[in-house]
């Protein structure tokens, strides 16, 4: 029986901590790299990444319900998957339109990252408000499809256990589609052409234009690939939890700090920081009672107290913590991000 | 010449407050006068940080509460049985987390770098917080239990909520001064997202530590500085004076309670704005200047960049702060689920710079213009969306969509609004001499 207890703690500690964790990380994970690599090529922290998301997340969910509306459906799995590439190209023209009215000018002038990161505030009220103003603030789901991969019970039969572990078909798809995606990004950037002119551009402007490399070029193809990461990040989030316009917007805090802790401007840091940000804020709120309870021999012993280090209204907060320690013993991040 | 288009632009605005209060209601537009007064004062003390010194402080919002919570704590009668209960435990604990990260400042400080430093931090900062909940839990939860349907909370001091305003400065200068201790040494964006941070903590804390704040319960009833409209009502000489002027009395004696409000308001930004000015104009704002054009002769000339940066880092926040209580005494309660980062820290970015950074006056006229655009974009876009819809059916889904959106026009034109003036008039309306 010793055994089964700690199999039984595990299959909590995974229900409530591991499961959850590895999706809202990979969430932020997607987010991340959008930042991260606006970052090395344009050189300024983006406040309106969080609306990116939403927007793209909007056009998805619009789509969504268009191909509702003709019977079309994707099985088990949610109609958002097919909708999400028509989002991601309407939020890559929308991007390029904000980077041609805006961004472009501040470009030519050469101005200082504040003044970038100050328009791309405008930038963030107009998309807020553009997706307020399309598809109302409320809160939305559109997830449809089979609910469950693994269904409690049927994990508790099958292992004989007393605890079940339950995956959701979104859990799944956000874990799996982040791996493409980060696959697919990094051939991108290590492989071809244009991606090793992304990083040539991010590592040393200078030298980059020297050697002939077409900043308009890779400044469009950046945007290009941040929009349709931020789509997807979105999406991802929106299926597995729900879609507010302003939840999104205050994604963008655990976002820039997955970035941050990271190391700016670092993909692979982007990656890491997303899933420490998203580890410690779930273990740090979680309640460690049950789990101690198996893992304690003998059966009468009870916690008497829910074992929470911090309560879960914190979970924002937790972010903040982690990202302020790094700034202050690591400023560059984990992953040595660029300083400028 | 410069003072002409202050004097054209005042007027302006001025004309533009009549406008709605002959067109909408006095009262509405007294109500925006009120606000446009706290704007400006929020305004100018971001200025002060971003104008003069070039700071970017995105955590504008964590002061403003942090002064909310100042005229909480002053005006609110204290409740004796909560303190009985477990206010002394609080203390306690509160303490001990204080020395705690004191000591671990110290050893952080005193060791040489090594494992050993970071074995004996974890330990100390461990074993503190594991003791300070210990004594703290309880504590507070006992205090939340103390007859939680109307107070739960430790109350406050019970003294005239006026005095909140310059308290509310102290916290939010207090808490500047830890948060410019931390972050005032990273680049401008790192500066920029850690305030944003901070600013997000300090307003989590707000909203869940019931045993302070009565977190989302709320506070309401603050003591006001100002008449209420019943007494007005009942009072001899105003019904006299409503008479001699022929008024309503009713409807005049909100109007009154506002136009006293904005009278205070008024007080404490002319104070502040001749402070500004004084400053900017003397050596020590010639210096700010300086280090902000070139922070890097500015040192070589023995300017003592991260001091100064810290002081007007601590000032701008303060008068945040003092602008943070005048809001919650003007709302009469505190709610903290009210402090949303858009409309408490970037629309006070937005009107800063649209007013025009670096200058005082532009400041102020960014707090008035911004905050009046803010107000008046929803029935305007009720209006246009009206007018543009008025030739489709009644039945039309697109005309019933556009009326209920027309709500949300507010966000968008404030994008507008910074994205146009950032462009073609990037030092503002009123820009720095």
């Amino acid at each position: 029986m010793e055994g089964m207890e700690i199999l039984n703690a595990l299959a909590v500690f995974s229900n409530y901590v591991l499961v959850p964790a590895l999706t809202y990380g990979s969430q932020l994970a997607l987010g991340a790299l959008g930042v991260t690599l606006i970052y090395g090529v344009l050189r300024f922290s983006n406040f309106a990444h969080g609306d990116t998301m939403a927007f793209g997340t909007m056009v998805v969910i619009l789509f969504t319900w268009l191909f509702q509306s003709w019977g079309i459906s994707f099985g088990p799995l949610p109609t958002a998957l097919l909708a999400l590439p028509f989002g991601i190209l309407v939020c890559i023209a929308l991007v390029l339109l904000s980077d041609k009215f805006v961004y472009r000018f501040y470009r030519r002038k050469k101005a200082a990252p504040v003044i970038f990161m100050i328009a791309s505030m405008g930038v963030m009220f107009v998309m807020n408000g553009l997706v307020r103003f399309i598809i109302s603030p409320k809160d939305i789901q559109f997830r449809d499809g089979e609910r469950f991969i693994i269904k409690a019970r049927e994990f508790k039969q099958m292992f004989g256990l007393d605890e079940g572990v339950a995956i959701k078909v979104t859990q799944g798809i956000t874990v799996v589609i982040a791996i493409v995606v980060v696959i697919a990004l990094f051939w991108f950037l290590n492989r071809t052409r244009t991606g090793k002119s992304m990083r040539a551009f991010s590592d040393n402007e200078d030298l980059a234009l020297l050697s002939g490399i077409n900043p308009d070029k890779v400044v469009m193809i950046t945007w290009m690939i941040a929009a349709a990461l931020a789509t997807i990040a979105g999406t991802l989030y929106g299926l597995d939890k729900s879609f507010k316009a302003f939840t999104y917007f205050m994604l963008l805090l655990p976002i820039f700090a997955s970035a941050i802790v990271g190391g700016l401007g670092s993909p692979l840091g982007a990656i890491a920081g997303g899933y420490l940000i998203a580890f410690t804020e779930i273990m740090l709120t979680y309640a460690y009672k049950k789990v101690a309870e198996y893992m304690v021999p003998g059966d009468e012993w009870e916690a008497d107290s829910l074992m929470q280090l911090l309560s879960t209204d914190y979970k924002f907060a937790v972010s903040f913590m982690i990202l302020l320690l790094v700034l202050l013993f690591r400023p560059t991040g984990i992953f040595k991000g660029k300083s400028v | 010449m410069s003072w002409m288009r202050n004097v054209i632009c005042f007027s302006i605005m001025i004309l533009m407050i009549v406008g709605v209060g002959y067109f909408q209601s006095w009262n509405v537009a007294w109500g925006i006068i009120n606000l446009c007064l706290i704007s400006a004062i929020m305004a100018l003390g971001v200025n002060i940080q971003w104008g003069y010194a070039g700071l970017l402080n995105v955590g504008i919002m964590g002061f403003a509460a942090l002064g909310g919570v100042a005229a909480l704590l002053i005006s609110v009668e204290p409740v004796p049985e909560a303190w009985a209960a477990g206010g002394w435990g609080t203390v306690l604990s509160l303490l001990i987390g204080a020395v705690t990260v004191v000591a671990a400042i110290f050893i952080y400080k005193g060791l040489p770098k090594g494992f050993l430093r970071t074995l004996i931090m974890l330990v100390v900062c461990i074993g503190g917080f594991l003791l300070m909940r210990s004594i703290f839990d309880p504590a507070t939860e006992a205090i939340e239990k103390v007859n939680p349907a109307s107070t739960g909370y430790l109350g406050g001091l019970g003294l005239p909520i006026i005095l909140a305003w310059p308290v509310g400065g102290l916290l939010a200068a207090g808490a500047a001064w830890i948060v410019g201790k931390i972050t005032l040494g990273l680049r401008s964006d790192y500066l920029a997202i850690a305030t944003l941070g901070i600013s997000e903590i300090i307003v989590a804390l707000i909203k869940h530590e019931d045993w302070l704040t009565r977190g989302v319960k709320n506070v309401s009833g603050l003591p006001r500085p100002v008449p209420y409209e019943i007494d007005l009502q009942q009072a001899s000489w105003f019904i006299e004076m409503t008479a001699k002027y022929g008024l309503d009395t009713t409807s005049f004696s909100s109007i009154f309670v506002k136009i006293c409000y904005a009278a205070l308001f008024a007080v404490v930004l002319l104070i502040l704005i001749w402070f500004s000015e004084k400053a900017l104009k003397s050596p020590w704002g010639r210096m700010m200047r300086a280090i902000r054009d070139n922070e890097v002769s500015a040192n070589a000339m023995g300017k003592d960049v991260k001091a100064r940066h810290l002081q007007v880092f601590i000032l701008g926040s303060a008068i945040v702060g003092i602008a943070g209580a005048m809001l919650t005494t003007l709302d009469g309660q505190m709610t903290p689920v009210a402090y949303n980062p858009l409309r408490f820290t970037f629309v006070i970015w937005v009107m800063v710079i649209v007013g025009g950074s670096g200058n005082n006056w532009g400041a102020v006229l960014g707090g008035f213009l911004v905050w009046f655009c803010w107000v008046e974009a929803e029935p305007l876009g009720q209006w246009l969306m009206t007018a543009l819809t008025s030739g489709m059916a009644d039945d039309s889904g697109i005309k019933i969509h556009l009326l209920e959106s027309a709500a949300h026009m507010r966000l968008m034109t404030m994008g507008i609004i910074l994205l146009l003036v950032m462009r073609f008039s990037p030092r503002g309306i009123l820009p720095e001499k």
